[in-house]
């Protein structure tokens, strides 16, 4: 318990130094480290053509498109040819299509669900030149995506795709993934080009040793959430995570920069009332601003609401083991790592899924019915913190819904930031906040109602139906992780999770960017007695209410008949 | 179309560059640092019989990251794994029944039958062949299967039910066999963080030095 607790004081020690510099480079200002990175910057402006103009929503959402569209092109062809191409020590065949297709998908966006298994699947010329090379640029794409939305919110210019993507990615991630993957590498995570290996063992068999340029796409799929592991079984495998110091590194590292757009949300929005405060003469030093601190203590109140659920259940262990007169002080061990225990497994659980990482330190289809409902309730609100930039997006949504009905409760027009909500605004929030359930719901029900769907499922009764609402949860919510006993290297699933991924993406991400261009247009209006406070403990709880609301009116039936069900039949 | 085309360019260059400096600069800095100032490790944790590190693939007898499957009644026995740790023999290998390297768990929900049937199974093998002990000294975790399959740790606990085992079938004293158990744990981060547990192949290892098997 006690190392639960300090796993997130570091977290919540480290998340504002870091927001205050991502604030210091999505607004241009100066950093110390500009000296290193300014040249570097202006090469790749220079190479490839890039001028930095202000653009449009409608053209940085293109750009957006447009950039992760040729990523997805090359990226597809490198997956089927690699098998002729170099790095291939392990002597690895091209990729089938419906697989590259669901894979490429996947990674681009951000999502890392992963229907193959690394070892056997992937030359180490695709976990190079495909999926770390994706798990940086989906990150950055989101998290561009995001800066340009809340300056759009704060009422500056939307800023320039290009430029965005490249600082972001050379100030922010690479640097930071280099440091992460020192650290991994000290524990014990490999980083070597040479081929697996054989041992003899001391009673005369043989072991495969899988090996590989792991650490390089360890620290990037948790800076950056992506969550795809370079081997079958992810972050449980002793090589990706090898000790409770590379765990708590690794939670932190997937936390820290979502965590971190809240913060730099906060200053973004502070830094224009400071410009009126200054005037009247009284300037106080902002930690992470009002605004941003209500969005992040509603966000760190469900998480820790999911995180208490889930490792209760956990920590209660399985009764029908328990029936055999085994000890189950221990907690629910199936599916676990001696090293890391209840404590720090049910914690990754909460934090994989809460920001969207998708990575897994231990198997999540052997969860215990109420701790596996956590990761997949989080995965279906998708805003508590959520992936890279695309979380803050999605609460936001649900902060300009939480404003509308309060506003009609009280009639008068919603305002947020400012800014009359209307029409336009609240069609596009219904888009993004319906999307969601839609491709989940649909999808499953299509999973359970055709042959192709069902061959997938691979555990009898209620559970099974726990497998396809987890995949389609987590496809949707850009996730990744899985119930992995599900068979889901299959033509029906590959596509359909695909769709999923793909449309649970950039369906929302074009919906928020054009709420930024149309907030950003509108005139501001004066805030008079009558103004919902957005910026207090009321509202944070207000919000709070709104998305679990929501959440249960959508998802409550399916939970019903899936987790809870089982639990039900287990406990009763 | 001229716009459209103007775009394209611009991505795809992008994409290049960005793909150069991701996918080989990055990870080729981080391989030579890593290859240089921490070479064991990057390499996989390699050990030789004497349970040292060694970057010597000839030497090695396994990794201490990862366990092994043990059979012979004198060795301790790790947790159930579904990938059989991709530990085999040469006969294992030609009828087929190792299909190359891989990892992860049986992925059974806890209300699966197969489940309950696999720990029933294991758990009346255990008790069979650790006379001595009963159900509720079993921990947790000896007859869970791992997530990754290739857990090298058990619980100090998960350890001590299987020292009169170890020790009558090793022909070591009970005291040895605890003493070994005792040096192949680590503990807790600071006390805090983490569990203690047991390395299997590390006191395996020593066992089998202890016998002078090797």
């Amino acid at each position: 318990m006690l190392q639960i607790v300090l796993t997130l004081a570091i977290f919540v020690i480290l998340v504002i130094p870091i927001g205050r510099y991502m604030y210091h480079i999505a607004t241009n200002q100066k950093t110390f480290a500009d000296a290193v990175f300014n040249p570097i910057d202006k090469f790749v402006y220079k190479v490839c053509g890039i001028k930095g103009e202000d653009m449009s929503w409608k053209r940085y959402a293109m750009s957006l498109l447009m950039a992760n569209g040729v990523m997805v092109l090359v990226g597809y062809l490198i997956l089927r040819l690699q098998g002729l191409l170099f790095l291939n020590p392990n002597g690895i065949g091209g990729m089938e299509e419906s697989l590259s297709f669901n894979t490429i998908i996947s990674f681009m966006t951000n999502t890392n669900l992963q229907h193959y298994s690394g070892e056997s699947g992937l030359s180490y010329a695709s976990q190079m030149c495909v999926i770390i090379f994706m798990m940086f640029t989906s990150a950055a794409s989101g998290y561009a995506a995001c800066m340009a939305f809340c300056r759009g919110l704060a009422g500056k210019k939307l800023g320039n795709f290009y430029s965005d993507m490249v600082r972001i990615t050379t100030r922010i991630l690479i640097p930071g993934a280099f440091i992460i993957g020192l650290i991994l590498v000290s524990q014990g995570t490999p980083q070597t080009l040479e081929s697996n290996l054989t041992v003899q063992t001391i009673e005369g068999k043989y072991q495969d040793i899988a090996m590989g340029p792991v650490a390089a796409l360890e620290s990037i799929k948790h800076l950056g959430t992506n969550g795809g592991g370079f081997f079958g079984a992810n972050s449980t495998t002793p090589f990706e995570n090898p000790t409770v110091i590379s765990n708590i590194v690794e939670m932190i590292s997937m936390m820290i920069l979502p965590g971190a757009c809240v913060v730099t949300f906060g200053l973004m929005l502070h830094d224009k009332k400071k410009e009126k405060a200054a005037k009247k003469n009284r300037i106080s030093g902002p930690v992470i601003g009002r605004q941003g601190a209500v969005v992040f203590g509603a966000m760190a109140i469900i998480f820790l609401i999911g995180l208490t659920i889930c490792f209760n259940a956990e920590k209660a262990g399985n009764p029908v083991i328990a029936d055999m007169g085994i000890n189950q002080d221990m907690g629910s061990m199936e599916g676990k790592e001696v090293r890391f225990g209840i404590d720090q497994s049910s914690l990754f659980t909460t934090v994989t899924t809460s920001f969207t990482t998708g990575t897994v330190n231990n198997m999540h289809d052997t969860l215990t019915p109420l701790g596996g409902m956590v990761p997949m309730l989080h995965m279906m609100l998708n805003c508590v913190f959520g992936g890279k930039g695309v979380g803050l997006m999605n609460m936001i949504m649900y902060v300009i819904l939480a404003v509308f009905i309060c506003g009609l409760m009280v009639g008068r027009t919603p305002e947020y930031l400012n800014k009359k909500i209307e029409g336009k605004e609240m069609k596009l929030v219904a888009i993004v906040i319906l999307i969601h359930p839609l491709l989940i719901l649909g999808f499953s029900a299509l999973a359970v109602s055709t042959q192709a769907g069902l061959a997938g499922v691979t555990n009898p009764e209620f559970h099974g139906l726990s497998q396809v609402l987890y995949e389609y949860a987590s496809s949707a919510a850009n996730n990744g992780s899985g119930f992995e006993g599900l068979a889901d290297n299959s033509m029906f699933w590959n596509i359909t999770t695909g769709l999923a991924m793909f449309f649970g993406r950039y369906i929302a991400i074009v919906a928020q960017l054009a709420i930024a261009g149309s907030m950003l247009k509108k005139k501001p209006v004066n805030e008079s007695v009558g103004t919902l406070r957005t910026d207090n403990v009321t509202f944070m709880i207000i919000l709070v209410f709104i998305v679990y609301i929501f959440a249960a009116l959508t998802f409550f039936p399916a939970l019903a008949l899936g987790p809870i069900a089982e639990h039900l039949s287990l406990w009763m | 179309m001229k716009t459209f085309m103007k775009m394209f360019k611009t991505a795809f260059i992008f994409c290049i560059v960005m793909m150069i400096i991701c996918s080989f600069v990055y990870p080729m800095a981080l391989t030579g640092v890593s290859q240089t100032a921490m070479k064991a490790k990057a390499n996989g944790s390699l050990i030789d019989k004497n349970g040292n590190l060694t970057t010597d693939k000839e030497e090695a007898v396994g990794s201490e990251l990862l366990g092994q499957d043990f059979t012979e009644d004198y060795f301790f026995k790790g947790r159930v794994s579904s990938v059989n740790y991709n530990t085999y023999t040469q006969e294992q290998l030609k009828q087929g029944e190792y299909s190359g390297v891989s990892s992860g768990s049986f992925n059974y929900g806890n209300s699966n039958p197969d489940l309950e049937a696999r720990i029933q199974e294991d758990l009346d093998e255990f008790l069979a062949s650790h006379p001595g002990v009963s159900a509720e000294d079993v921990p947790a975790d000896l007859l869970t299967a791992s997530g990754s399959g290739l857990d090298p740790h058990i619980s100090p606990k998960a350890a001590q039910i299987q020292i009169p085992a170890v020790a009558e079938h090793s022909g070591l004293s009970e005291e040895e066999v605890s003493q070994i158990v005792e040096d192949n744990t680590e503990h807790k981060v600071l006390g805090v963080f983490g569990e203690d547990r047991v390395n299997v192949l590390k006191c395996n290892l020593a066992i089998a030095e202890a016998m002078g098997m090797l």
